[in-house]
């Protein structure tokens, strides 16, 4: 008699507001990214160490070698995937307006996501040497 | 009306403009700014491996860029920004996993994230400037 669905006004089904059953998975991906790259954090950073101070030459032998390759495409994806998700939630959390909010969103997505292809492309560019 | 001639010291309300922070909300509200901050740093990573990508002389433009003043300051507040992220970030995976609420944890939290920060960063930039 009493089952959840009855609870929303008719109207507030029409406008087809409320949850829209993918934050759990919006959050699952962000704390499931955000251990992904907890160790390709410590092989970025460990890396950068050992390349400062070395030029073209040294980096682009070092990137191109299979595991360099992998670690770097991963944490290129899975970072600006993670950043991307963040930024979302920052942005819902603190612009007021409606328009703007969602616009801000679209932008960050398109910038996080284009900035994830033009790594990887020219991770695999260095690494093949087109 | 002797009693109400001088008002108790009860505690105030908790408004933004007149609570002052407790260090766990300051290191909250810094873990996003970090976030930001890693975010727009992501466009100097993508911008050194495409300039890679491109060749040596792009690639000497982006080291050109890097070796500056300017830029050694960028990588300095990136290191910062990261390593801050990467101990906080750890800490609020074992807060979704239900742990280490206890005001007391959360205090020695405080201190391991700051601690972790500075260590990892000092660490890494001595390394990276050995001679």
């Amino acid at each position: 008699m009493f089952a959840p669905e009855n609870l929303r006004s008719p109207l507030a089904r029409a406008r087809g507001l409320g949850s829209a059953k993918s934050g759990l998975h919006h959050w699952w991906l962000q704390r499931l990214s955000s251990l992904a790259l907890i160790p390709l954090t410590v092989w970025f950073v460990a890396s950068l160490v050992g390349l400062a101070g070395t030029g073209y030459e040294t980096f682009t032998a070092w990137l191109g070698s299979p595991v360099n390759c992998t670690l770097m495409i991963l944490f290129l994806g899975v970072g600006l995937h993670h950043a991307d998700a963040g930024m979302q939630v920052v942005l819902e959390d603190y612009v007021a307006s409606h328009g703007l909010r969602i616009g801000s969103i679209i932008l960050v997505k398109l910038l996080c996501y284009g900035l994830a292809a033009f790594g990887i492309v020219s991770t695999l560019i260095v690494t093949f040497g087109v | 009306m002797t009693q109400a001639a001088k008002p108790a010291a009860r505690p105030l309300s908790p408004h933004l403009q007149v609570y002052r922070l407790p260090l766990a909300a300051w290191m909250s509200i810094t873990h996003r700014i970090t976030g930001i901050g890693l975010t727009i740093g992501t466009l100097l990573l993508v911008w050194w491996i495409g300039a890679a990508a491109m060749g040596p002389e792009a690639y000497a433009q982006f080291t050109g860029f890097i070796g500056s003043p300017l830029g050694y300051l960028i990588l300095l507040g990136f290191s910062v920004a990261l390593f801050y992220h990467l101990c906080n970030g750890i800490r609020h995976l074992f807060w979704d996993v239900g742990m280490n609420f206890e005001i007391a944890q959360t205090k020695r939290g405080n201190l391991l994230v700051l601690v972790g920060t500075i260590l990892l960063t000092a660490v890494s930039w001595v390394l990276a400037l050995r001679p």
